[in-house]
């Protein structure tokens, strides 16, 4: 027996067996028939076919107009079985379209640093997060020959696959700049240039980057119209912006930025955030820079990675687990001397 | 083949002939009522972009039989033509989703599907043929 000699065989059975009984017992068998059928990828006319084939079958003396009334119905139903069919196929490519992004997503993890140097004198704890599959955040830490440590967080304008393709270029001018340009304000302009001749006109790159010097503990920065960071004085007890004026990446060949630098006192950090994190919101509305503060206060006593890590884990619940922009966060301490 | 029959279509009386002229072959040849509703909606399809894109152009339809494995097999071919402008980009026109928006109704994919064998010729400028096959199993 084939497939459709044994689904018309299953049919006429609860077929029969409801109009003998009419029982909810034959309604749940025809419901799951109608899984089983979907699963057979039968469409829509033929179940009218075996429907019509059934009741010839049980009852041959129905009039004519009611046999005739289920061609016409069969008729009707082509139309379904064409747009059913071309469902299954679209659902099938959209299916092919899904793999073929998580490879580029694949990919592009790979840009981003496998692990974050070990250093002697600090912490550091990085959280990123994509909104959907591709991510429009970067970030980078290294740590050159002269023992300084660059660490960068950027956002490019835009979401998804456009942005992706832009971070490639980032990740790739970034590794190409000469070790004697760790700093911050010349790194920028270098990097603007490159980003301004490669990018498309209505894109463009925000940036923080800072720099660490273990010798001095003097930590740099300078910023390309990204979202400004906190700076957490350990002694003061007290978070203060960090904010670095300079125009976002990309706009402008002549931008020029500015360096700024604080001496960062033992038990002091550093936040870099992207927007995705300073535009989380609960159902009725944006959370408050204060709140990231609060929750980076509320976790401060554990190591930086378990802070991004629960600040994280705490946002997302208050949006319901619905990100809606990439989400990277990152926390840079200086060490205290006894747990060194 | 004896059974042969070539339907013109200027108007929609003629998209109603070329469906009776296919369900009626289609019946001789022995296909049960789906796939007789399925080659007259194919018929029906190719015979309505004839009546919307071009001035004029017929629907040939003919039985025809081939030399399976399983012996012989007897199928209706139904070849649609015309001497309209013609398609551009054949990709196009066969990728699931551009009917929507290009509003060729079924579309020539739902058409492909629905039968067994689908080929398209198109010369921009002077016109398109389509043969398509539907097998008796």
């Amino acid at each position: 027996m084939d497939t459709y000699e044994t689904l018309q065989q299953s049919y006429k059975e609860i077929l029969f067996s409801f109009l003998q009984k009419k029982n909810e017992q034959s309604l749940y068998d025809a419901q799951q028939f109608s899984k089983k059928v979907l699963e057979e990828k039968v469409s829509p006319e033929e179940i009218v076919s075996i429907h019509l084939e059934v009741i010839q079958e049980l009852y041959p003396d129905i009039p004519p107009e009611t046999q005739e009334s289920f061609e016409f119905l069969l008729e009707v139903m082509i139309g379904y079985g064409m747009a059913y069919r071309e469902h299954q196929i679209l659902r099938n490519r959209q299916k092919e379209l899904e793999n073929e992004i998580d490879v580029a997503a694949n990919m592009q993890h790979t840009l981003l640093p496998s692990e974050i140097p070990d250093v002697e004198e600090l912490d550091i704890g990085v959280i990123t997060v994509p909104a959907s599959k591709m991510s429009g955040d970067y970030y980078h830490v290294i740590k050159d020959a002269n023992g300084l440590i660059g660490v960068a967080i950027a956002d490019i304008i835009g979401k998804g696959i456009p942005a992706a393709l832009c971070m490639s270029m980032i990740k790739y001018a970034m590794d190409s700049m000469p070790n004697s340009i760790l700093q911050p304000g010349e790194l920028l302009e270098s990097l603007n240039r490159t980003i301004e001749q490669n990018i498309a006109s209505h894109m463009f790159v925000t940036m923080m980057y800072g720099s660490y010097d273990p010798k001095s503990h003097i930590f740099y920065y300078g910023g390309a119209g990204h979202e400004p960071g906190f700076y957490y004085s350990e002694q003061q007890d007290r978070f203060e912006e960090l904010y670095a004026k300079g125009l976002a990446l990309g706009i402008s060949k002549e931008a020029k930025y500015r360096e700024f630098s604080r001496e960062m006192s033992e038990g002091d950090f550093v936040v870099l955030l992207s927007d995705g994190v300073t535009e989380c919101r609960t159902e009725e509305r944006f959370i408050e820079r204060e709140e990231i503060t609060a929750l980076i206060r509320k976790y401060k006593h554990l190591s930086t990675q378990k802070i991004v890590d629960n600040v994280y884990r705490d946002l997302e619940r208050w949006q319901e687990f619905q990100l809606r922009d990439d989400f990277t966060l990152i926390i840079v301490r200086r060490k205290f001397k006894e747990n060194k | 083949m004896s059974n042969h029959s070539c339907i013109e279509i200027a108007n929609e009386w003629g998209i109603v002939s070329a469906r009776q002229a296919g369900r009626e072959l289609s019946k001789e040849i022995g296909f049960g009522s789906v796939d007789q509703a399925r080659i007259t909606t194919a018929i029906s399809e190719l015979a309505r972009n004839i009546y919307l894109y071009t001035e004029i152009g017929k629907i040939d339809l003919e039985e025809i039989s081939d030399n399976h494995k399983n012996g012989k097999v007897r199928g209706i071919k139904v070849v649609a033509s015309d001497k309209g402008p013609g398609i551009e980009n054949l990709r196009d026109v066969m990728v699931d989703g551009f009917t929507t928006s290009g509003g060729l109704g079924a579309g020539l994919p739902g058409v492909k599907r629905l039968m067994d064998e689908f080929d398209i010729e198109s010369i921009p400028g002077e016109g398109t043929t389509i043969t398509t096959i539907k097998w008796l199993r």
